[in-house]
């Protein structure tokens, strides 16, 4: 299908919205009642027809604008994009990963024409039209991973394999939920997940390194991740957190459900042929809780979820002290009723909200 | 000096050990204030170490270079900072054949920066064997200006950049050789807590 591009803000008068199908394909991430730690990890092998698993790299209504969202980042703070020096083969990996998918799952958007290293790149929602020498960093404007990840949405991880463990020594991150690549740069696996609480008690990152490093060409995986935020912000970074901390005391229950969103983090890993790293896109989607109360099954959830989840887990995803005004919220979106199993909208066989 | 018992914490966090001799081809020493006392202690265990030693010192008001000379290392260098004897430290790596030993003793700013140089040189951070000694201050970076404010002993504390009131985390980057600050009162400005000791 067409894809028709929203023309719209993450900061300011933050104008992003979502179209009635955003709301129905969005990745709500919370398959019972209630939520866990978990590795919860499955292969990403495509999906339900229009939804956000059904392509290796999504794109949607925000891509155009979530691009533009990235240029202002790095243009104030070109630190939340590094590659230590042994990476750059990993980086030529994800380009050829990020072509070769787009322009296979998106061919009236996407082209690549490949004349052994004489490659030509057409983005066309981007405008972009560019003829360069694959493995020739001297034939693109910007590094590698730089110039590719600057036209794909979500932030990109690029970790290499080494010593049995996994480690942090390239990103793009201008998505993140409040961590610093700047900061986590050169730091291997349990290291950048070690401000992480109770998920290394239960043996959550031994577990998802072990299942991490044997990952294998062609066989990637995906998991959801999820957090809140107040406004569509997508640049959530500790970097900014001392501007945009403070919105989140503009919550009040007049505006709770246009300015709270539930942020999910489609996170996907592919090895990478030549260098053998692993890339690990964390593609962020935003939704507010007016739209998602639209979805009477995601209601009656987000409202047992969020009452159940032990305190921790709320202090750490930052919105302990909002919590009690988010419960006065989302109680009046359920009614009692059983849920289905599963994170799909299943519109059209749960039961519409009882008054 | 009495050895500082860190509560334990995150796995980003250094942990120290106890220096004890090992075979090599050569080794080196570096060291500030207290971590003087390491030295002496390790080179009491293993009297053959300085003979073949390369100590370099940075007394900071700490009167024990006297005791460390007295050791007769090889090669024995006193500083009068970090950032004046660092150029010497890389030049000591840089130098470095297979089979050096590397020691390294005191704060964890002299600490963790001399690691880094270290592993700029190519030696993992497994491979170097430290001990903390003495003040238990932290070297940490600001988040948002990325400015290091050094010998940090009080949370929050005011960045020595940008002046925000920052809260001291136990997350560190051995690449940035810091813990890392955040502002305490972003969501509330101006709502400053009274500092305190970071281990009161």
């Amino acid at each position: 299908m067409t894809i028709q591009f929203n023309d719209e803000t993450f900061r300011d008068d933050y104008s992003f919205y979502n179209s009635d199908r955003a709301i129905k394909r969005f990745p709500f991430p919370f398959h019972e009642d209630s939520y866990m730690y978990s590795v919860n990890m499955e292969q990403h092998r495509g999906g339900p027809v229009d939804s956000i698993y059904e392509k290796r790299f999504d794109v949607d209504e925000h891509y155009l604008s979530e691009m533009r969202d990235r240029a202002m980042v790095l243009a104030d703070d070109p630190l939340r994009c590094q590659s230590l020096p042994h990476m750059t083969l990993a980086g030529w990996d994800l380009l050829e990963l990020i072509m070769v998918s787009k322009s296979e799952d998106y061919p009236d958007l996407f082209e690549l024409h490949r004349d052994g290293n004489k490659w030509r790149w057409i983005n066309k929602p981007m405008g972009i039209d560019d003829t360069f020498t694959f493995l020739d960093e001297a034939t693109l404007p910007y590094g590698p991973m730089e110039y590719i990840t600057r036209q794909a949405q979500g932030d990109f991880a690029v970790l290499d394999q080494r010593d049995d463990n996994l480690w942090m020594d390239a990103g793009m991150i201008t998505t993140q939920a409040d961590w610093s690549l700047d900061f986590d740069l050169g730091m291997n696996f349990f290291e950048w997940h070690a401000p992480v609480p109770l998920a290394h008690e239960k043996g959550i990152f031994i577990r998802a390194l072990k299942f991490l490093l044997n990952i294998q060409q062609g066989a990637p995986a995906r998991r959801l991740n999820w957090t809140m935020t107040v406004n569509p912000l997508l640049d959530t970074s500790p970097e900014n957190y001392h501007k945009w901390g403070v919105q989140k005391t503009e919550i009040a229950p007049e505006n709770l459900g246009s300015k709270q969103h539930l942020r999910v983090e489609l996170q996907t890993f592919f090895r990478l042929p030549r260098s053998n790293a692993l890339v690990f896109p964390i593609r962020c989607y935003l939704c507010s809780f007016q739209d998602l109360m639209t979805v009477p099954k995601w209601g009656r959830r987000l409202h047992r979820v969020i009452r159940d989840l032990p305190e921790e887990l709320a202090t750490y995803k930052g919105f302990i002290d909002n919590r009690p005004m988010m419960l006065d919220y989302l109680s009046k979106f359920d009614d009692g009723q059983p849920t289905s199993d599963g994170i799909w909208p299943d519109l059209e066989t749960e039961p519409a909200l009882k008054k | 000096m009495s050895k500082f018992d860190f509560p334990t914490s995150i796995l980003s966090r250094p942990v120290y050990g106890t220096l004890e001799p090992r075979p090599g081809a050569a080794h080196l020493f570096i060291a500030d204030a207290h971590g003087a006392e390491a030295i002496l202690d390790v080179a009491g265990v293993d009297t053959s170490l300085m003979a073949k030693a390369h100590v370099i010192y940075l007394p900071n008001g700490e009167g024990y270079g006297d005791a460390l000379r007295a050791l007769k290392p090889a090669k024995y260098y006193e500083g009068p900072s970090y950032p004046a004897s660092v150029q010497r430290i890389r030049k000591a790596f840089a130098d470095a054949k297979m089979g050096l030993q590397v020691y390294l003793a005191g704060t964890e700013g002299l600490i963790g920066q001399a690691q880094n140089e270290a592993m700029q040189a190519g030696i993992p951070h497994t491979a170097i064997q430290t001990e903390h000694r003495g003040s238990t201050a932290r070297r940490m970076q600001c988040v948002h200006c990325k400015g290091i404010t050094e010998n940090v002993e009080t949370d929050p504390f005011v960045c020595a950049h940008c002046g925000l009131n920052l809260f001291v985390r136990d997350h560190y980057s051995r690449r940035l050789a810091a813990y890392q600050g955040v502002c305490i009162d972003a969501e509330d400005p101006g709502n400053v807590p009274a500092a305190k000791g970071i281990y009161e």
